[in-house]
């Protein structure tokens, strides 16, 4: 069930908030036990705003396509009240003063919050094994990771115990999970989502936005949740796939892939050719150069913010996420500044690789979802470190702040899901999702 | 310093602290940085003045 089915519903009195929220608690009920997904569940709140939801509505108030929709917040961002805990055993303690700005905006537009998602610690990794609670687990099986860092968000749109959630990406924490679990993932312009509120990884690369089960329901809240929107909500519509330009960045992004991820992305890139699509190749020459970039650019903030706590409390970080804490605090000054020139650089080149296309198109995750505590993964060249595979498709994206999407396109022969990722041009998101809409549309009319 | 030289010190430092297991996280990012300074955007004192690089925001 989707926000976009549920929320005329909601708005038409057909289907009760109160219930909306009971049917996703149950669920949590059900399924958290195995996937580990909520950190906090907060359900006695969530059946009042509910319940308060419904009056509204018999009232003759909607306030939106949110309205009554049972909603996840990843566990880095703030919800009044409530402990701020980024999976880690250094927040212990500490409880929210007042709510993120995403947060706020979520319950203006009537959003019913259900509870707070698990996460890998500090948001410092990408498979949601290393949290204070325990690992979460890939709903499609519990062995293998969910992705992250938003691992419990994913899982939640995956599984229905929330409608839709929000999670944070600094080197693809929204869209390595979506595409690990098989779901949306949105990661908006840079600055476009405020991240006050938001525990910080970097600031310069961190971005805030949806997971979702579908492009329309990343629409729907990233339009709830953006700085710069109207007074009211806007509708999207499709783009002609007929009419759609891609660009295919076909180096780098494709030289390191699983065997059935390169096949069902070259099928899906084939697919929309078919469907009227004109899809050609494009170069960023200094592709190759941007995980040096990204680790340069991060690790003087990460080392910054996490300076006090490690000196005092190390033994409470997760020992990976301590070792990785550590070794930004020796990155040196000159190498940040060759980063940042770097960074102009590689703006430029993906600028330059969209000119004339609508949207990048390339795979979304370059492995399909890694058994936890696997340390390395076959690939097209020889085995990998899962974490160098986990970010290569989507740090790009971090560094330059360029929006982009991942969506399902198939599935490996285990029933492992794949994902496509589209990238559009800088302060477009909205142009972006319509690409995406007619995306989605074309490679289910295929499926 | 070079990269060989910031690596020897780092090494001794982890080692000093008790933190052997950091030694092999501390050569990952001395390989990114042999890469990074490795890239031809970077400058050279002795060579052409810069032009100016229109930073991204």
């Amino acid at each position: 069930m989707t926000i976009a089915e549920t929320a005329p519903r909601v708005a038409r009195g057909q289907v009760r908030a109160e219930r909306l929220a009971e049917d996703c608690l149950q669920r949590i009920r059900e399924l958290n036990p195995t996937l580990n997904a909520f950190i906090a569940i907060t359900a006695d709140e969530a059946l009042a705003s509910a319940r308060a939801a419904d009056k509204e509505i018999a009232a003759g108030r909607c306030r939106g396509p949110l309205h009554g929709i049972p909603v996840s917040i990843k566990d880095l961002i703030d919800m009044a009240g409530m402990p701020t805990t980024a999976a880690s055993k250094v927040r212990a303690g500490h409880r929210a003063a007042a709510d993120a700005t995403v947060t706020a905006r979520l319950r203006d537009a009537g959003a019913v919050l259900v509870g707070k998602t698990n996460l890998h610690e500090f948001a410092f990794g990408t498979t949601s094994e290393d949290s204070a609670f325990g690992p979460a687990r890939n709903p499609h099986d519990p062995a293998r990771s969910p992705g992250g860092s938003s691992g419990g968000s994913a899982i939640a749109v995956a599984t229905g115990m929330s409608l839709g959630t929000i999670g944070t990406d600094t080197g693809g924490s929204i869209r390595i999970p979506a595409a690990a679990c098989g779901v949306v993932g949105l990661k908006p312009g840079w600055g476009e989502v405020s991240a006050s509120g938001v525990v910080p990884l970097s600031r310069q690369l961190d971005h805030v936005g949806p997971l979702a089960q579908s492009v329309t329901d990343a629409w729907l809240q990233y339009d709830v949740i953006r700085t710069d929107r109207g007074p009211s909500p806007s509708a999207i519509e499709a783009a002609s796939v007929r009419e759609l330009r891609l660009g295919v960045p076909s180096t780098y992004f494709f030289d390191r892939l699983d065997a059935h991820v390169d096949d069902a992305v070259r099928r899906s890139i084939e697919t929309l050719r078919r469907a009227g699509a004109a899809a050609g190749d494009v170069d960023i020459p200094h592709a190759c150069d941007i995980p040096p970039v990204y680790l340069h650019l991060s690790c003087g903030e990460i080392a910054a913010y996490h300076a006090r706590t490690l000196q005092s409390r190390p033994q409470d970080y997760a020992p990976n996420v301590r070792l990785r804490l550590e070794m930004a605090s020796y990155a040196l000054a000159e190498d940040h500044a060759r980063a940042v020139r770097g960074k102009a650089v590689i703006t430029r080149e993906i600028d330059a690789a969209l000119d004339g296309v609508d949207a990048l198109v390339l795979p979304g995750l370059a492995i399909p979802a890694p058994p936890i505590g696997a340390a390395t993964m076959p690939v097209k060249g020889g085995p990998e470190s899962v974490r160098t595979l986990m970010l290569r498709c989507t740090q790009p994206f971090n560094v330059t702040g360029h929006p982009a999407i991942v969506l399902p396109c198939g599935k490996t022969p285990e029933g492992l899901p794949i994902a496509l990722q589209l990238v559009g041009h800088r302060g477009r998101t909205p142009a972006l999702l319509r690409v995406a809409l007619a995306v989605e549309r074309a490679i289910a009319d295929a499926a | 310093m070079t990269v060989a030289e910031w690596l020897a010190m780092a090494t001794a430092d982890a080692e000093r602290r008790g933190l052997p297991d950091l030694v092999p996280v501390l050569n990952g990012l001395a390989q990114a940085t042999e890469a990074l300074r490795a890239a031809d955007w970077n400058d050279d004192a002795s060579a052409e003045t810069p032009v100016d690089v229109v930073e991204a925001r």
